[in-house]
């Protein structure tokens, strides 16, 4: 039988690719994409948890979840709009412009 | 062990899981990986899609609706129509750090991760807060929960969301064709008035 185990492990294998997407993107527009990644990810294990306790938090939280990306995603790319207007790239090095 | 596997896949939830993981991970590994934003778009639409099976699975098919209407119909429009604003077919060019070292460090902190959320999980017993009931679909159950146990932070998030639709109005809205950071209309004055003497 599929237990919880069986769901928290592709959780957490989901959740590190995203986490490595991260580490490794340079590009911005990718970066938001792996955090996706890792949110869809997280509202497995929530998902999973809920069932298997059979208790409706994970649910909940899974749906605020969701809101929050959302609402990120709309400031997100409102703000890469306007970089993209203001440098012409989403490279991440080219927007280092502080130097440090 | 093996044994196990093969009886796990030989049920109908089995298959469904491990078809799903698989299919998941694969298109993620794209998302991750691929130099194309069009390609890493398209694949993360589809994991997302395939996700909302395992909440189905799960027996919460009102958050697997939300996930299939919110994420795949919504945030991924959301992304399609902002990536007019970029140069999209063209591959982009990324100065990769060691793959190796990223792909063991994210995979070693996320192992870290689980196991410092999920050792609580697994050490007590755990007590269901708010139990679901029997005879009742899951999308009236969360329903229930959610307008008593949850409004507040409910009525937050919509007021949240309100926030994030104003912003998105203000940083993409209005005059495209001109830049936030930069004052065009500025310049324009100061021209006008220089005409006008």
């Amino acid at each position: 039988m599929i237990g919880l185990t069986h769901y928290l492990i592709i959780a957490a294998i989901l959740f590190s690719i995203g986490l490595a997407g991260v580490l490794r993107r340079r590009n911005l527009l990718m970066l938001f994409f792996a955090t996706e990644v890792m949110l869809n990810a997280v509202n497995i294990a929530f998902a999973a948890i809920s069932h298997y306790y059979n208790d409706l938090t994970g649910q909940m939280f899974a749906f605020f979840i969701i809101a929050i990306a959302a609402s990120e995603v709309a400031v997100g790319l409102g703000i890469l709009i306007v970089l993209y207007k203001k440098h012409g790239s989403l490279d991440l090095d080219d927007l280092a412009s502080m130097r440090g | 062990m093996f044994e196990n596997f093969i009886n796990a896949f030989l049920t109908a939830e089995g298959f469904a899981f491990y078809l799903f993981s698989a299919l998941t991970t694969g298109l993620f590994l794209i998302t991750v990986l691929s130099k194309n934003i069009l390609y890493a778009m398209t694949s993360l639409a589809a994991g997302m899609v395939l996700i909302s099976g395992f909440f189905f699975l799960l027996g919460a098919d009102f958050l697997g609706v939300v996930q299939l209407v919110v994420y795949v119909g919504a945030i991924m429009a959301l992304y399609a129509f902002a990536m007019m604003f970029f140069d999209a077919t063209r591959d982009i060019k990324e100065k990769n750090t060691n793959a190796m070292l990223v792909f063991a460090l994210g995979g070693l902190s996320a192992l870290v991760l689980v196991l410092m959320f999920a050792a609580p999980v697994f050490s007590e017993n755990v007590v269901a807060l708010y139990p679901m009931t029997e005879g009742v679909g899951n999308a009236q159950d969360v329903g229930i929960v959610l307008f008593t146990k949850y409004l507040v932070p409910f009525e937050v998030a919509a007021l949240m969301l309100l926030v994030a639709m104003i912003a998105g109005i203000i940083l993409a809205g209005k005059k495209m064709d001109q830049s936030l950071t930069e004052d065009m209309s500025a310049d324009d004055e100061i021209m006008i008035i220089k005409d006008e003497k």
